[in-house]
């Protein structure tokens, strides 16, 4: 395993490149799920909340 | 049945919520299998060495770099005819994808360019048609977060991402039309492949492994774009109420 991992004398080419791509595509799916989890939770607030105020329009028309 | 019936933001996030957990899982396994193929168990080339190793990311990400903008052009193409909102949602959840894709195209391409080119950067015509398609996905990404009024902001970055279709198709073909350092196709759907069995297999798993992660991130990202719709929806309908 360790042998295969030898990447020779361009190894830092080798990981860096492996490695911008575990920050990009990581990032990218880290980044998408937080906006993902924040919406749900912004919607679902805002639809509570209007639920609510029509529930107190039909109970109290005045 | 219509295909023109996901354009209904409900029955799209109907179908996309149920595609979801399956695209993202089979991009999960198929990166795995990917990564430890083309890292552990694929030999060195007899010319590049190890840094062949490089191109496992390299090609899938440039070609989804390519394909991601190709997908944009489409959906605002879509989205000025038909004024499909979705169509618009997709392309401007595309847009962060592809750069990031493009960037990772850029970087992977620098690093294995060193060694084997000699320079980090040429300015022939496939890495130059590739750097202002980057540019590109910027400057669609800033046009979206620069106009407040999402109709307007819509077709503005629409109209820019079709121009900027141009050089997705320049960066696909340059190296067809000019002669370029960048070397020419290795693989292709006709089946006319220049490589062996022991770097074509591994490659072919890596592209699959972009492409569900495209489309996960693209699904994921087009739900959230929908949600975020909807609540200013009903903000907008609070403060007028």
């Amino acid at each position: 395993m360790i042998e295969a991992l030898d990447m020779g004398k361009y190894a830092a080419n080798i990981w860096a490149a492996y490695g911008c791509f575990a920050l990009i595509v990581g990032g990218l799916t880290i980044a998408s799920l937080r906006a993902s989890a924040r919406a749900k939770r912004e919607l679902k607030d805002l639809e509570a909340r209007q639920g609510r105020a029509r529930r107190k329009a039909v109970s109290d028309p005045s | 049945m219509s295909i023109w019936r996901y354009a209904n933001p409900a029955e799209f996030m109907r179908v996309s919520g149920a595609a979801l957990p399956w695209v993202a899982g089979g991009a999960i396994a198929a990166m795995a299998l990917g990564l430890i193929w083309s890292l552990l168990f694929t030999p060195a080339d007899y010319q590049q060495g190890q840094t062949v190793k490089i191109l496992f990311i390299h090609v899938p990400a440039a070609i989804q770099a390519i394909n991601g903008y190709l997908v944009m052009v489409v959906a605002s193409l879509i989205g000025l005819i038909r004024r499909h909102h979705v169509s618009f949602l997709v392309a401007k959840a595309a847009a962060p994808i592809g750069a990031g894709f493009t960037l990772l195209g850029l970087f992977t391409g620098a690093v294995w360019g060193e060694p084997m080119w000699g320079t980090w950067w040429v300015w022939d015509a496939r890495l130059t048609s590739f750097l202002i398609l980057f540019f590109f996905y910027l400057g669609y990404m800033a046009l979206w977060a620069a106009i407040d009024d999402p109709e307007k902001a819509a077709d503005l970055s629409a109209v820019l991402c079709l121009i900027g279709g141009v050089f997705a198709m320049l960066s696909r073909y340059a190296v067809q039309f000019w002669a370029t350092l960048h070397q020419g196709t290795s693989i292709s759907l006709s089946g006319n492949q220049k490589l062996t069995d022991e770097f074509f297999y591994p490659l072919m798993v890596m592209l699959i492994a972009f492409l569900l992660t495209f489309v996960a991130l693209l699904l994921l990202r087009v739900r959230t774009e929908i949600r975020l719709r909807r609540a200013r929806a009903i903000r907008l309908a609070n403060s007028e109420g």
